[in-house]
């Protein structure tokens, strides 16, 4: 067995580094606690070398020219997320050790990667990819790894039963022992794991107790214990917490992109893709007018509840799971731009629904059809420009009301299956088709349909009648008399219902008087129908 | 002699440098594919609908410029090709359309406004790329304003879908593409079908004696301009016979068919009175 701990040295630090990459070179400090007791509690190495010290007053700090920033639990937890998926990565099997420390047991993965040595710089090479610089032991013992890679930087082999060797230059703090363990042992003189190491176990025990048999083993390379595996989350989520509140979309792209960013080096260390993309604005205090407009008019974007009116949300479905931040991006922003959030936004959560990533084979015999990943942001771009509701698939709907459809996501299928199933059923069809249709009448085949043009809406008309017939039309300020007409065909229906409908239809034949009419033609196919509801004629469509 | 060749030669070259790239290099001929429209008549009249071109169908009100369509569409759709149709005028009929045999979930139906919308969509689905048949609809869009469309964004809709497998077909009431398109189309209507229907025990005999139904329409198809019959560039058939377009005088009827319609009037229990 062999186990590789991967240890985020200045956690705190790193992980608001990770979230704003262009801080790397400036000297850092991170304060906490409610004011006047705003305290440092972590500086990067060039702000140490400024004078700053760990625990000092926030006023102190800026005296020493640093940059100061609060501490983000919510970056942390990001930054956390980051490092189990870094271990995900390299092998099922991790332990969640601490927020900046996880175990991978890299047992068998030689074959994958190689020696222990090439495992370990591509441990390293991938936590650079996910932003996080992190120091690696790999030994056979577990606990023995977890304090290597706590006490030394960079990277660490220890061979087997070379434990006690390897950890002889330990610092004994490095083995988190207790304030009065340390206290004692510092008052012996023994400061590390070698001298720990030497001193007799039943004495230590007689004065230190069960941690001192701990610390003494722990200093031995000795402790053994099994691993505890951790579940791999269903849920990717990123978060930022804003200083200032941002409001326009240009800023607010720029902080999305760099959260897509990140989200989509996590998914592609874990070889996964986003399938949605859910997005949560905090947003900054709106006066009380706003709040009135918000519920009224968007609120299927809000959540519901008391303090809900702050937060907008906005869902990106995805055609197929793609991890293209800046494909994503532009899909975001577009989404964005038709449906702004109404106000300052504090905080931006942005999460992933994970799902496998589209693996498609092309074949030969397929037609080419769109790439998804670029439909949906050319779909995206119509969207804005038509509108949501004009853009998609007609769906014929299960019921009698005349031109009654409804619009869906076009989604064209690529499958190379598929296509050569449903070949062989349209192949069937139309084999039945034709033996059926030769028994009955050969005009009838090969001749196309007529297709009719709709009105929307439809069109007041004047229809004068004779006998029942309509003998003469009026509408668009056109007047025509009728040559032909076939009807009247009754439909009803949802009489139960507000929108009940009550329709003569006809088909008429229509010869204007004037030579120009309908913009070049004198004579006309329509459908006109009588509302019985509204007591009026009105023209449907035209064919064509 | 041959010294002065090749010095004109060179200088012919000189002078077209960074326009074009080699201005004596003979090209082949460029292979257009074409596909059926789904009416055997417009195969035979025009050769079919030819690929990484602009097909113009014009004509009158009634003149069988959406049946045309959709039996295109439903041809299209038929061989699981993606297609999208830029309504200019939303005035597409998904019931016809799926009675012509257009299979709707292959069909990306953008409703436009008016005529900016259409000449920014039809951009923006060119840019895209991946459709194998596109049409775009100004056939309810007055022809006072299609007119106006400047030719350059004819010209760049032509040379978007150039080199690429995709059918742009233009559908409005007249010519405005001009050169741009490589088939012209001109239909006209030469009126409706009407059909005696047998008296059911049902209908009202007394007010209406005689029963009739709409047979259909029939159009007449006019080639009006085919830059493949004019240079001579060879056709290749996609399912259809035969490939090459018609030398006869170009006039074609061609007869729709309501059958559906009386069936669908059946199914949503119509009643005839």
């Amino acid at each position: 067995m062999s186990f590789a701990s991967i240890h985020v040295p200045n956690f705190m630090v790193q992980a608001v580094l990770r979230g704003e990459p262009q801080l790397r070179d400036r000297a850092i400090a991170l304060v906490e606690g409610a004011p006047p007791l705003v305290r440092v509690v972590a500086a990067t190495e060039a702000a140490l070398r400024a004078g700053i010290q760990l625990g000092m007053a926030k006023l102190q700090a800026q005296l020493c020219g640093v940059e100061i920033r609060p501490r983000s639990r919510t970056q942390e937890k990001a930054a956390h997320a980051a490092l189990l998926d870094l271990g995900w990565s390299i092998s099922p099997r991790i332990e969640d050790h601490a927020p900046e420390t996880i175990i991978v047991d890299v047992a068998g993965l030689a074959s994958l990667f190689g020696s222990h040595e090439n495992i370990a710089h591509e441990i390293v090479q991938r936590a650079a990819g996910l932003g996080l610089l992190v120091h690696l032991a790999i030994a056979a013992n577990l606990e023995t790894a977890v304090q290597a890679a706590r006490g030394f930087p960079g990277i660490t082999l220890i061979p087997a039963g070379e434990e006690e060797k390897c950890l002889s230059s330990l610092p004994v703090r490095a083995l988190s022992p207790s304030v009065e363990a340390l206290e004692t042992l510092d008052r012996w003189g023994i400061r590390t794991c070698k001298e720990l190491a030497a001193l007799p176990v039943l004495e230590l025990s007689e004065r230190l107790g069960q941690e001192g048999v701990r610390l003494h083993e722990l200093a031995r390379g000795a402790s053994t214990r099994s691993i505890v595996l951790a579940e791999p989350c269903e849920l990717m989520e990123e978060e930022m917490e804003l200083e200032d509140s941002v409001e326009d979309l240009e800023p607010l792209s720029f902080l999305l992109g760099r959260l897509l960013d990140q989200m989509c080096t996590r998914l592609a260390a874990r070889s996964l893709a986003a399938a949605a993309i859910r997005l949560k604005f905090e947003l900054g205090d709106l006066f009380e007018k706003d709040f009135q407009v918000l519920a009224e008019n968007v609120p299927a974007n809000f959540a519901s509840g008391e303090d809900a009116r702050k937060i907008y949300k906005k869902v990106l479905q995805l055609p197929v799971p793609m991890r293209d931040s800046k494909m994503l991006l532009r899909l975001l922003r577009l989404q964005l731009q038709a449906d702004p959030p109404p106000g300052d936004i504090v905080k931006i959560t942005l999460a992933a629904d994970p799902a496998r990533p589209r693996s498609t084979q092309g074949g030969l015999f397929v037609p080419g059809s769109p790439n998804p990943e670029k439909l949906e942001l050319t779909v995206a771009r119509l969207a804005k420009l038509v509108g949501n509701a004009n853009i998609g698939s007609p769906e014929l709907v299960d019921t009698n009301r005349p031109g009654e459809f409804r619009m869906t996501r076009f989604v064209p299928e690529t499958n190379e299956t598929g296509f050569r199933r449903r070949n062989r059923i349209a192949r069937k069809k139309a084999a039945a088709g034709a033996t059926a249709s030769g028994a009955n009448s050969e005009g009838a085949l090969g001749k196309p349909m007529t297709g009719c043009r709709i009105f929307r809406p439809s069109v007041p008309a004047a229809v004068e009648l004779r006998e029942g017939c309509p003998a003469k039309v009026f509408f668009r300020g056109l007047c025509g008399r009728v040559v032909a007409a076939s009807g009247p065909w009754r439909t009803s229906g949802d009489w139960w219902r507000e929108n009940s409908w009550h329709q003569d239809e006809w088909d008429l034949e229509i010869e204007f008087y004037i030579a120009n009419a309908g913009a070049g033609g004198a004579a006309g196919l329509y459908c006109v129908y009588y509302d019985s509801d509204c007591r009026g004629w009105f023209v449907r469509g035209v064919y064509d | 002699m041959a010294a002065n060749l090749a010095a004109l030669r060179s200088k012919v070259e000189l002078a077209l440098a960074g326009r074009v790239a080699a201005p004596f290099t003979y090209r082949d001929r460029k292979t257009v594919t074409t596909v059926s429209t789904g009416i055997p008549e417009i195969d035979s009249l025009t050769g079919g609908l030819p690929r990484g071109a602009l097909t113009e169908i014009f004509g009158p009100p009634c003149s069988g410029r959406t049946s045309l369509l959709l039996s295109a569409l439903g041809a299209r759709s038929a061989q699981e090709e993606a297609c999208a149709l830029i309504d200019g005028a939303d005035a597409f009929d998904p019931h016809s359309a799926e009675a012509a045999g257009v299979d709707l979930r292959k069909l990306l139906w953008v409703r436009c406004k008016n005529i900016e919308q259409t000449l920014c969509a039809t951009d923006l689905l060119l840019q895209g790329g991946g459709f194998g048949f596109i049409a775009v609809d100004l056939s309810d869009i007055s022809p006072r304003l299609v007119r106006h469309v400047p030719l350059e964004s004819w010209f760049r809709f032509r040379r978007a879908v150039e080199d690429t497998p995709t059918i742009l077909v233009l559908l409005e009431q007249e010519s405005n593409a001009k050169t741009c398109a490589s088939l012209g189309l001109r239909l006209e209507s030469e009126g409706a079908r009407w059909a005696r229907t047998i008296p059911t025990p049902d209908a009202d005999f007394v007010r209406h004696s005689l029963i009739w139904l709409l047979g259909g329409l029939s159009a007449r198809g006019e080639v009006s301009r085919s830059r493949g019959q004019k240079t001579g560039e060879v056709y290749s058939g996609d399912g259809f016979a035969p490939g090459i377009a018609s030398d006869r005088e170009g006039i074609f009827t061609t007869r729709t068919d309501w059958d559906y319609l009386s069936w669908s009037r059946q199914n949503q229990n119509r009643q005839k009175i």
